[in-house]
């Protein structure tokens, strides 16, 4: 039996780069940094005092009253779907409702409601809690009201899977076209948690970089001086359709998902695997699926967050995995880490690097690692022919997604 | 407080939970049916109604008001 061909035919997203994918495309290619200060009241106390905000905030998008009902995370979710949504033509395709799914996750969900509400409990007693409470902070909302919004009638899922839960999402959108449950599934992340609570757990882990004099400087992946993550806040949502249906209404088609892979480790619940035996079996299962050689990867836009032991694991499974041809790059140096959101804002770089024949540039890489064995786009973008290309995710609790995209 | 008084109050209390016009705010005008306010609104409305207004409306009172006059009458009588 043949397998269904799934394509890629709407981006939508909102980033620190910007309010949609044009300028947040147009940002990395120029190696623009995301990355500012917080100058919150309650940023003082903290060890982290930057962060990769929207660049526009959701207020801007979607009216008040509305806007009241919704978690961060679920308003930008719904603004990169809409802006997908619109992308892919489908306004006014008459796309079945019934054939169309969504699957969007996020790393954390909707924390700042549970905390701010928590405040209103402790202040002012239970009855004033929102009564939007729950809607706003469990997990599924942001997927549901996605599906809500576009009309999804075909099943609305939500994947959590910590930093790789955007990667993960596309990959189930695969999963559900492949097993003929939908002809176009809304796939992807969001993310919006830069409030102090979150900061100050990841921070407590050390595990995010304390560059607070150089907030532009401090996202830098595989450079001898990273010191850590920088926490970014948006939503990327990728439409997913069957090829056949795209080619029966005409769809404008960026890419074909061509495989993707899925692997856990099973070895520490946030280190991750020393050999990154993982991320390997990951990847290489990612290029089996897609029927391709390894050879025919030619980048890679790789999940480096900038972190001391995470960056090099990744060059050595890639390396392993791949060979030392792929050109990479590191996204996070410019738009911080979306957690949730990266699989797919970095699924969506790495579509348009095919798209466009250009590998954004990795920024703030000025003093490579001494071991960093593999070509990086460093500082400036990079052009070349780009017929297949690899996104991967991982996430703490030991998930290893990669995605292999391929020209349509 | 007046009834006018009231009604302008609760106006202010549907622009913004649910961003009702104060225009189409009148006893007569139902909250479900002319004012779209659904369920989880209509807690909001209440909530801040008791606040506003200095008075109790216990949940089982809030079916029995299905209109803007019927929440006048129900908070003149408490005030």
């Amino acid at each position: 039996m043949s397998r269904s061909d799934v394509v890629v035919t709407g981006l939508g997203a909102t980033t620190p780069l910007g309010g949609d994918v044009a300028s947040t495309w147009d940002a990395m290619l120029a190696g623009r940094s995301g990355v500012g200060p917080l100058t919150q009241e309650w940023a003082a106390q903290l060890p982290v005092r930057i962060a990769a905000q929207l660049a526009v905030d959701p207020s801007e998008v979607i009216d008040r009253v509305k806007l009241r009902r919704l978690d961060r995370s679920e308003a930008i979710a719904i603004i990169a779907a809409r802006q997908a949504w619109e992308d892919a033509g489908l306004a006014d395709s008459g796309v079945d409702p019934e054939r169309l799914a969504v699957s969007v996750g996020s790393g954390i969900g909707g924390a700042t409601t549970l905390l701010a509400q928590d405040d209103i409990l402790e202040a002012s007693g239970p009855r004033r809690v929102s009564p939007h409470t729950i809607p706003m902070l469990m997990p599924n909302g942001p997927a549901a009201w996605v599906g809500l919004e576009l009309g999804a009638k075909a099943g609305v899922h939500t994947v959590a899977s910590a930093c790789a839960t955007g990667a993960e999402a596309i990959s189930l959108g695969l999963d559900i076209i492949r097993s003929g449950r939908a002809d176009v599934v809304l796939v992807g992340g969001t993310e919006a948690v830069i409030h102090p609570l979150p900061i100050a757990g990841f921070a407590s882990m050390r595990a995010m970089s304390t560059r607070n004099d150089e907030p532009e400087r401090a996202s830098r992946p595989w450079d001898s001086g990273r010191d850590g993550f920088v926490l970014g806040e948006g939503a990327g949502v990728l439409v997913l359709e069957r090829a056949e249906h795209a080619a029966a209404r005409g769809a404008r088609v960026y890419a074909r998902l061509a495989g993707a892979g899925i692997t856990s480790d099973a070895y520490d619940i946030v280190q991750p695997h020393a050999e990154g035996e993982g991320a390997v079996r990951a990847i290489s299962k990612a290029i089996a699926d897609a029927d391709i050689a390894r050879e025919d990867i030619v980048h890679v836009n790789a999940h480096a967050t900038s972190t001391p032991v995470g960056d090099m694991l990744e060059i050595g499974a890639l390396r392993a995995a791949l060979g030392d041809h792929p050109v990479l790059t590191a996204t996070k140096s410019m738009t911080g880490h979306l957690l949730g959101a990266a699989g797919a804002l970095e699924s969506i770089a790495t579509i348009l690097s095919i798209r466009d024949g250009v590998v954004p540039p990795t920024i703030n890489l000025d003093d490579p690692d001494a071991d960093l064995s593999l070509d990086v786009a460093a500082h400036k973008a990079r052009h070349m022919e780009i017929p297949a290309a690899l996104n991967n995710a991982f996430g703490f609790g030991g998930h290893n997604v990669a995605l292999v995209f391929t020209r349509p | 407080m007046t009834r006018d008084e009231i009604t302008a109050g609760l106006a202010e209390i549907l622009e913004e939970v649910a961003g009702v016009s104060p225009d189409d705010v009148a006893e007569g005008k139902s909250f479900t049916d002319d004012l779209d306010v659904d369920s989880l609104s209509m807690v909001e409305v209440v909530v801040a109604a008791e606040e506003k207004f200095g008075v109790k409306i216990p949940d089982n009172e809030v079916q029995n008001l299905k209109t803007v006059g019927d929440a006048v009458s129900y908070i003149a009588a408490q005030s």
